[in-house]
């Protein structure tokens, strides 16, 4: 292999000669053009580029871009780009590359925005999120006004696979995470409660911990990523694929036919989902009160019976009402408002999870003072 | 003020994205019993005049008359009640996917019609077999190939007996004999059924088998450049781009 060449001299009083040899392959060290289009703008009088490719060994892209940054410096200048002595193929090449002329106005500017500019659209544009989202919440209202009216268009077969997607299919990680946090819970509650001989309180803790607080978040926080992101692909997916004009062009409204069934499914599981929660969480508890202090089963539950008043059952059950709500909400709305590719799809889902939590927390928040200042 | 015959009329229509104007001033009429190809390069808003048609976008400016009723002057109501009126088969089919085949045919007679859920299967059951699909009323859409989901969704369009059918790129994506065999089915629906058909397509066979009316669109000058017989308009439009479409590049720059 010999090393790709260049050189240009001015020959005459009006003409650049280049000379071109050696290999110009894209893998090899190619020399730098600057040289030639320097002369191409200082020397005055040009009226053509000429080349000598005598020398020319093998080729690719690499003579190609060499070539075509030439030939723009020249006609730039009015300069004759003479391109006879180039190889056969090198010059197809370079008239294809020039056979369409760049449409005007195509090329696009890379602008890169200021701090501010940027600050400032990111607000307008989160404030532009909230809005769609109660424009969403009420066109759900409306929604759910036709399904107890019995008006909307939905398919029963779809609201039951949506009951047992959200409820029994979830019960295996519900179970797992409940029993590990009512584990974790015990064991905080042992060490140091033993400190002043309270041992036995434990079961308290861990009990009121699970029902009142824990059983809520941990069902709405597996739900989230869960079912909540299940349901923006599922819907974001079917937007890509045209199915919901499909629903549209027959006159059916999408929000009745998909995302109703999915809000009233999770709603529905959800406060059994807590139940079940708490229930597995005191299991768990009491595993490890069992073994760790030295008390009965039976003592263990009776405490448990006695520190959880119908109130705290009840208080996280409507919390777990308003989490899946959330959840399915944040869900379907990042679904309905997925672009139209399949980048937009998993897009849409990584919202709807990050949505569904950040809900869940800021609400959890407000129902605690509210039900502190209730005295519940 | 519009001839009878007149089953569609596009009045003046405007089509834009936010400020990106896609075509302006489109004026054409669909007659009854028309194949009516809607063509022009990619990317020139075929597929927005679509959907402005169906009802899926509401043009920036102007109107589109069926039967003489404005469309999109109307109230949603009644638009939803026009809507039925129509059928539309999707690019890529866009049959439910958690539905089978009678099931995805079958929603919409759920919806506006009394019809038993047995009849209702029978309907889906006859819609499969005019599209050469009998027999496959329990598979879901992901079971079949690209060229059978179109079918399936020509079968869905034709759910309601609808009056005019839209197709969006019937022929993309099919191999020659499955495109020639739906514009065979095209063509049959139309002579047998009496339905209108409006047809987005630039695939050139197709529209010199199928077409005896339509509108081509630009995507430099964004209006109509020409409409009727695209027959005609291959071999003496005035306009040199419309005739090089038609005829893939090989016009010569004068009239012959």
């Amino acid at each position: 292999m010999t090393e790709a060449f260049l050189k240009s001299d001015p020959t005459g009083s009006n003409e650049l000669a280049v000379t071109m040899s050696g290999d110009w392959l894209l893998s090899s060290n190619l020399p730098g053009v600057e040289p030639v289009l320097e002369q191409l703008r200082q020397l005055p009088g040009l009226t053509t580029v000429s080349f000598d490719a005598g020398g020319l060994g093998k080729w690719d892209t690499g003579l190609l871009i060499a070539l075509i940054a030439i030939r723009h410096s020249a006609s730039e200048r009015d300069i004759e780009f003479d391109d006879a002595d180039l190889p056969e193929g090198a010059r197809r090449l370079l008239t294809l590359a020039h056979a369409v002329k760049e449409r005007e106005g195509a090329r696009r500017h890379v602008t890169r925005k200021r701090f501010f500019e940027r600050v400032g659209e990111t607000v307008l544009e989160t404030w532009d999120h909230g809005r769609q989202l109660l424009a969403f919440t009420g066109e759900l209202v409306l929604s759910f006004g036709r399904f107890f009216r019995g008006s909307a268009t939905y398919l029963r077969s779809d609201l039951v696979q949506h009951i047992q997607e959200a409820g029994a299919q979830a019960l295996p990680i519900v179970s797992i995470i409940s029993f590990l946090i009512g584990m974790i819970f015990a064991f905080v509650g042992v060490m140091q409660l033993n400190m002043f001989g309270a041992g036995i309180y434990t079961a308290n803790l861990v009990a009121v911990a699970m029902v009142r607080e824990m059983a809520p978040i941990m069902t709405a926080i597996i739900m989230a990523g869960r079912t909540g992101a299940a349901y923006a692909a599922q819907i974001g997916t079917m937007k890509v694929n045209e199915e919901i004009d499909a629903l549209k062009t027959l006159g059916m409204e999408p929000v009745d036919f998909l995302v109703t069934p999915r809000v009233i499914a999770l709603v529905l599981m959800m406060p059994l989902l807590t139940m079940y929660s708490s229930l597995m969480g005191i299991i768990g508890g009491l595993a490890v009160g069992v073994v760790m202090l030295d008390i009965s089963m039976v003592q263990y539950v009776v405490q448990t019976v006695d520190a959880v008043g119908l109130n705290s059952l009840f208080g996280g059950l409507f919390k777990s009402i308003i989490y899946g709500s959330l959840v399915a909400l944040a869900g379907c709305q990042q679904g309905m408002a997925c672009g139209n590719s399949a980048m937009a799809v998993g897009q849409s889902t990584t919202k709807a999870v990050v949505m569904g939590i950040v809900l869940i927390v800021v609400s959890a928040s407000v129902l605690t003072v509210i039900y502190i200042n209730l005295g519940i | 003020m519009q001839d009878p015959q007149a089953q569609i009329v596009v009045e003046n229509v405007t089509m834009a994205y936010g400020d990106f104007v896609i075509q302006t001033d489109l004026n054409f009429t669909v007659n009854t019993g028309d194949i009516f190809i809607i063509m022009g390069g990619s990317g020139c808003g075929k597929s927005t005049l679509l959907k402005s048609m169906i009802g899926l976008k509401a043009p920036a400016k102007g109107d589109v008359f069926y039967h003489g009723e404005s469309f999109w002057a109307s109230d949603k109501t009644q638009r939803d009640v026009m809507k039925r009126r129509f059928g539309t088969t999707f690019q890529a089919g866009a049959l439910w996917s958690s539905m089978t085949l009678a099931e995805n045919i079958g929603l919409a007679l759920r919806q506006y019609t009394d019809l038993s859920d047995e009849e209702i299967r029978e309907v889906a059951a006859y819609k499969l077999m005019l599209v050469g699909l009998a027999g496959f009323e329990d598979y879901y859409p992901n079971e079949i190939s690209g060229g059978m989901m179109k079918r399936a969704g020509l079968a869905r369009a034709m759910a309601l007996d609808p009056e005019i059918l839209f197709f969006d790129e019937p022929s993309a994506g099919l191999d020659p004999i499955s495109a020639k065999l739906l514009d065979d089915l095209i063509l049959e629906l139309r002579d047998s059924l009496g339905t209108t058909i409006v047809v987005v397509t630039h695939e050139l066979a197709s529209i010199f088998a199928i077409g005896n009316n339509s509108v081509f669109l630009d995507p430099v000058t964004r209006t109509q450049l020409a409409t009727g017989d695209p027959r005609e308009l291959r071999d003496s439009h005035e306009n040199l781009l419309v005739r090089n479409f038609l005829q893939r590049g090989m016009a010569e720059s004068s009239t012959t």
